[in-house]
């Protein structure tokens, strides 16, 4: 590893910036954070960046480094060349408050959105039942630390800005979680193709290669919602099968939404029923 | 400020456009030269009518072998009949939509990379609405595999006697490839278990979940079996068609 390193850092607001290049001594075991911790200490103590638990749990210090979603905290400086000048950007999806700070209020606003969990009453003795198998899957989904560098790289928002219209890869985990949650009782589907833009998704995987805590977002919990979804609005045999054969479709209260993805109001209807 | 779009000054818009230093277009480049070439062989095979089978062995892209000289169109071969099937299955493939959308659509290139058009997109909702019928292109590739692992069968019979040759093995593995690709499709998975919420409730729950898990494991090599299948199914296709034209012999074993 080089003695030192030259940084790169984006300086600026909402109205534009530049980089500016700040040259650190490195260390062994050096992150990208301790880099710039570095650079606010000694020679920038205005450079603004959001972190907190400097150890890849919290989700609060995604950036780009050198044009790719990364955690600053978990990237290690001998991951790049000697000599090598890295660049180290605000995400790039989402408003810049500052420097490398970007207000991901959006997400939280979406996250609001989201019919909450509404599980089936108690057992006769009071106690909930299920089976570790039956959890398994959406286990894996509750490792997100919301570090939202899925919700960043995704084009859909990044390049073709469609926050009104799609709730992207963050949510479509959460909304697999609560559908595949033996418990619950709404039935989100419709909500999730007219409301949450599931269908935008073409699945190109970029939130799968970026998520930190290496969850299978398309393959466990995106593809997983658009074969539900897929069940209920595409599939002409279940349709003839439930319209003349008497199969019940999935019977739970269905969650229409009332708006796009802009509004938070939502209403539950009954199924209809079917012979 | 919420919704407010700032655009990172130092990236420019359009095709390309990022920061990445790495060699981000290496992938859909091989993807794009890769799928480009079956597609080439496939067509230059479908036209080519001739070659197909030798002794017991079919090539894949001729089975299940349907005359078509009866349809009355001079250039219409068998395999133009049936390769529409498994073609569909690929088409629509959650897999290779990844793999085309970046090499050949540039929707986008690679992840965190400008493309182009960005203000035309509709995803998978207008025009690409049929990908959601990739369930049924599945039926019909586990239907082909039916007759591929049949032809796997009657490859070890020539002249009415039991035997092995070299071809027999190129289709058996031909045969495994594309069994782990189609049983291993996101649509197979959901179907085998994938829609049930609670398999300790459900009917035949354990059963489900159990083969659910092996479908899962498959369906994590989703990509390696798609690529090893389509290379399998040409190479094989290529190796018959040597035969065939007596460019090379085939080897028997037994």
């Amino acid at each position: 590893m080089a003695d030192k390193a030259t940084i790169r850092v984006f300086r600026g607001n909402e109205d534009g910036g530049e980089f500016k290049e700040y040259e650190v001594e490195t260390y062994t075991g050096m992150v990208v954070l301790d880099a710039i911790h570095e650079i606010q200490a000694k020679q920038a103590p205005d450079l603004a960046v959001r972190w907190n638990c400097k150890a890849g749990r919290c989700g609060s210090c995604s950036a780009e480094v050198n044009g790719k979603p990364r955690l600053l905290c978990m990237t290690r400086m001998s991951h790049f060349a000697e000599g090598e000048a890295i660049n180290v950007t605000p995400m790039r999806t989402f408003p810049i408050i500052k420097d490398l700070v970007t207000d991901v209020s959006w997400n939280y606003e979406m996250a609001k959105k989201i019919p909450e969990f509404k599980p089936r009453p108690r057992d006769a003795d009071g106690h909930w039942r299920m089976q570790q198998y039956d959890i398994d899957r959406i286990q894996e989904f509750r490792k997100c630390i919301e570090c939202f560098m899925c919700q960043n790289v995704c084009h859909v928002l990044r390049d073709h800005d469609k926050k009104k219209e799609f709730a992207g890869p963050r949510f479509f985990i959460h909304l697999a979680t609560l559908e595949m949650h033996p418990l619950d009782t709404l039935d989100r589907r419709q909500m999730m193709k007219d409301d949450f833009g599931l269908g935008l998704c073409n699945i190109t995987r970029c939130c799968t290669e970026v998520c930190p805590e290496h969850i299978q977002i398309t393959d466990n919990g995106i593809i997983p919602m658009k074969e539900r979804v897929a069940d209920d609005f595409y599939d002409p045999v279940r349709w003839l099968l439930a319209r003349f054969g008497g199969k019940k479709k999935k019977s739970l209260p269905i969650v229409q939404s009332t708006g796009d993805a802009g509004e938070d109001t939502h209403k539950t209807k009954k199924p209809k029923k079917t012979a | 400020m919420a919704n407010r779009v700032v655009r990172l000054p130092l990236v420019g818009t359009g095709l390309g456009a990022t920061l990445r230093k790495d060699n981000w277009w290496i992938g859909p480049a091989v993807t794009f030269a890769v799928l480009s070439s079956f597609i080439a062989y496939a067509t230059f095979r479908a036209f080519e009518n001739n070659f197909f089978s030798y002794g017991p062995y079919l090539s894949p892209f001729y089975s299940p072998y349907i005359e078509s000289k009866g349809f009355g169109i001079s250039f219409l071969s068998p395999a133009m009949l049936i390769l529409p099937g498994p073609a569909s299955f690929r088409f629509t493939c959650y897999y290779y939509r990844k793999a085309y959308y970046r090499a050949f659509a540039m929707d986008p290139p690679a992840c965190a990379v400008g493309e182009r058009n960005p203000e035309k997109y509709n995803g998978e909702r207008k025009l690409l609405l049929f990908q959601n019928l990739h369930r049924f292109a599945m039926y019909v590739a586990v239907l082909f595999l039916v007759f591929l692992w049949h032809d796997f069968y009657k490859s070890l019979s020539f002249d009415g006697h039991f035997g092995l040759g070299l071809g027999s093995l190129v289709l058996l593995t031909n045969c495994v490839l594309l069994s782990g690709y189609t049983f291993g499709c996101h649509s197979f998975r959901h179907l085998i278990g994938g829609s049930v919420d609670s398999f300790s409730t459900a009917p035949f729950g354990k059963l489900r979940h159990s083969l659910w898990n092996l479908v899962t494991k498959l369906n994590g090599n989703h990509m390696a079996f798609a690529w090893s299948s389509l290379f399998g199914v040409a190479l094989t296709d290529l190796y018959i068609r040597m035969v065939a034209s007596g460019a090379i012999h085939d080897i028997r074993f037994l």
